[in-house]
């Protein structure tokens, strides 16, 4: 067991996909010889060298496309697009290539591979650096979704995004990378599709995904100690697929349940969950379902404002204390 | 402006370096592709293929020169215009109409359609509809090569609308610095869509001009012409092998028909497509035969069978029952299957 920041822990990840197989390959920008700009693909270029971890331009597309081309004919590999922002330049892949060419071949074209995204706000990066875009992956058919919390989940998620035969999209929180948690040694493979129960609790569910993961733990601890509120926190993990059981096991046994969600309020993962749950749940609620988003605006860039617009954990907790009080 | 240096072909001569059976090859190539677009495009007319397609009629000799100078295991990716390569590579007539016609017969049973043919088992790597995506696809599946020591080679196909498009620019780049083993073939046959591509090209040759850009020599030659097609790729395909990189080629051309079945190619100046045609590829193949001493007799046998293959096809297709509903929900995912909880 050692204790590694989820930085580490990505770098920890790769490398172990890596040794395991040699069609496993990386390539994105500044990834190589600088380590990445948020360093966490640091030692990768020395232990495994220039032609399985490589450098590339500023070319989103040739990087997807790239990666799409080497899948389909026996690679397996990582892509890094720096900030999660820039798929937007390279959408095409995400939107039009990667999820259909199994399905329109009628299962000819393979796509095994694996983009490693550099997610979500809180880093004072403004609008066009900062956005949680895991709602702008989830909505293609043929897509998997997979958005870690802590270090163990990295090199486990990894690893299970890195083996799957279809093309994962592979959310990295920016604002987690110096985050520390214990991780074993030896090898690590999760499973994709799994949510996991990180608090149990009996008086309402907070689902949350990524940096707001913890702030939903440390929401639950403050509501227990202040209000007497007993939350169940489920980290969902993989949003494609969803591991609805899981999300309809908790609403079955605490009857409340908030999502808590970093994206803008429209058409967020969340949204998606409480119309699984009214749909399939609806006679287990007490209670509406409530969601708690960023607001429907741009990120701004400055610290107090940024704060204000992520979902806090004072935020949490006032909004559960009071749709719990109601 | 400056004009497009024009590869012609040289002097016929005898015994040349592509010979009487390639040259025969050659034009059972193009025969084929004519006549199963034509026929394509009689089946829109019979209502028997809905949707929309995009054939090749006019521009047959650079899939029919480009195919036969691919070894086995090279790989090739169209555009949505990709029935002319997708048969090139041999895949049969019946499996392509069966697929315009939405057969249970047809190459991916419906699922694709005109715009996304493809065909593993011979290269063809598919049909991508969304301008430019295929080039850095293309890279790729080259890098692929390059890495684990292969020696096949990736053709992108791509019409001269797309060297507007940053994909292509991306790509081009992404090449020659990594030094990849693919080739980028252009076929320029004036129009983007419905648009001179001259009226929207800051340079005379659309793909060429830009070749110097990223340090690769300009290429332009005569894409009407299956043997100089022909032997502009093996050059292409040689440099790739020898592991010196890609090559970007320009071929001209002129599509006989609209951009798509919607379009009755109305902004065309008169006299155009006549002239155009009298460049017949064609034409121009079965005057090379003739020129070589190969008897009528013998290119009549080639026609005969290929529209006989194209009849028995259409016969084959229009017979086979509709593509199964079973194949709704299949293939989204790995598994087979498309379930995306649980």
């Amino acid at each position: 067991m050692a204790e590694l920041t989820y930085r580490d822990a990505v770098a920890r990840g790769i490398a172990q996909e890596m040794e395991r197989d040699e069609d496993v390959v990386f390539l994105g920008e500044d990834v190589a010889k600088a380590g990445g700009v948020f360093k966490a693909t640091v030692g990768l270029l020395e232990k495994f060298g220039p032609l399985r971890v490589r450098d590339t331009p500023i070319s989103e597309q040739a990087i997807l496309g790239a990666a799409m081309g080497a899948a389909m004919t026996g690679l397996k590999p990582i892509a890094e697009i720096m900030f999660a922002d820039f798929i937007a330049v390279c959408y095409d892949y995400i939107a039009n290539e990667f999820p259909k060419s199994r399905y329109m071949t009628n299962g000819q074209v393979k796509c095994p591979l694996v983009v490693r995204l550099g997610n979500g706000g809180g880093a004072r990066f403004g609008a066009q650096h900062s956005q949680s875009v895991e709602n702008w992956c989830m909505q293609f058919p043929g897509l998997k979704v997979v958005a870690p919390s802590s270090p163990v989940d990295v090199v486990g998620l990894l690893a299970a995004a890195v083996r799957d035969p279809d093309p994962v999209i592979f959310l990295e929180h920016k604002s987690l990378y110096a985050l520390k948690g214990d991780v074993p040694d030896g090898e690590i493979v999760d499973t994709l599709g799994s949510a996991k129960i990180l608090r149990s609790g009996t008086d309402c569910t907070l689902i949350a995904l990524g940096m707001m993961v913890p702030r939903a733990l440390a929401a639950a601890e403050q509501l227990a100690k202040d209000a007497g509120i007993n939350c169940e926190v489920v980290d969902v993990r993989s949003l494609m697929p969803l591991d609805t059981q899981t999300l309809l096991g908790s609403v079955a046994r605490t009857h409340r349940i908030f999502t808590i969600e970093e994206n803008p309020r429209v058409l967020g993962w969340g949204a998606e969950i409480v119309s699984i749950i009214a749909d399939e749940a609806f006679y287990d609620l007490d209670g509406p379902p409530v969601r708690i988003t960023t607001p429907h605006i741009p990120l701004p860039a400055t610290d107090i404002l940024e704060d204000l617009a992520i979902p806090s954990v004072s935020r949490i907790v006032e909004t559960v204390r009071r749709s719990m009080s109601s | 402006m400056r004009k497009p240096t024009v590869r012609r072909a040289g002097p016929a001569v005898p015994n040349d370096d592509i010979g009487e059976a390639l040259r025969l090859e050659l034009y059972r190539s193009q025969f084929r592709l004519r006549e199963a677009e034509q026929r394509a495009y009689d089946l829109f007319l019979q209502n028997l293929v809905k949707g929309t397609s995009h054939l090749s009629l006019g521009q047959e000799a650079i899939a029919a020169g480009a195919a036969a100078a691919m070894e086995p295991g090279d790989l090739s990716f169209c555009t949505y215009r990709g029935h002319a390569h997708t048969l090139a590579r041999g895949v049969s007539v019946e499996k392509v109409l069966g697929e315009l016609m939405g057969r249970d017969n047809g190459l991916m049973r419906g699922k694709g359609g005109s715009m996304h043919l493809t065909s593993v088992e011979h290269g063809v790597m598919g049909s991508y509809a969304i301008i430019g995506a295929h080039l850095p696809i293309a890279c790729g599946a080259a890098w692929r090569a390059q890495y684990k020591g292969m020696s096949d080679v990736s053709v992108c196909f791509f019409g001269d609308g797309t060297t507007n498009i940053g994909a292509f620019h991306e790509a081009l780049n992404f090449a020659v610095i990594w030094t990849l083993p693919v080739i980028f073939v252009c076929e320029n046959n004036l129009y983007m869509e419905y648009t001179p591509i001259s009226d929207v090209t800051a340079v005379a040759a659309p793909a060429a001009d830009r070749a110097s850009a990223y340090g690769l020599p300009r290429i332009v030659i005569d894409g009407n012409d299956a043997d100089i097609v022909y032997r502009t790729m093996k050059e292409a395909f040689d440099k790739a092998r020898r592991g010196e990189g890609p090559s970007l080629i320009e071929c001209l051309t002129y599509r006989h028909s609209g951009h798509s079945r919607a379009d009755p190619a109305k902004y065309r100046p008169e006299g155009e497509l006549e002239r155009w045609k009298l460049r017949d590829p064609l034409k121009i193949y079965k005057g090379r035969l003739k020129q070589f001493g190969i008897e009528d007799s013998r290119i009549d046998a080639i026609e005969q069978q290929v529209r006989r293959e194209v009849d028995d096809a259409t016969d084959a297709c229009k017979a086979a029952p509709a593509t199964s509903t079973d194949v709704l929900f299949t293939d989204v995912y790995a598994d087979g299957g498309w379930a995306w909880r649980n």
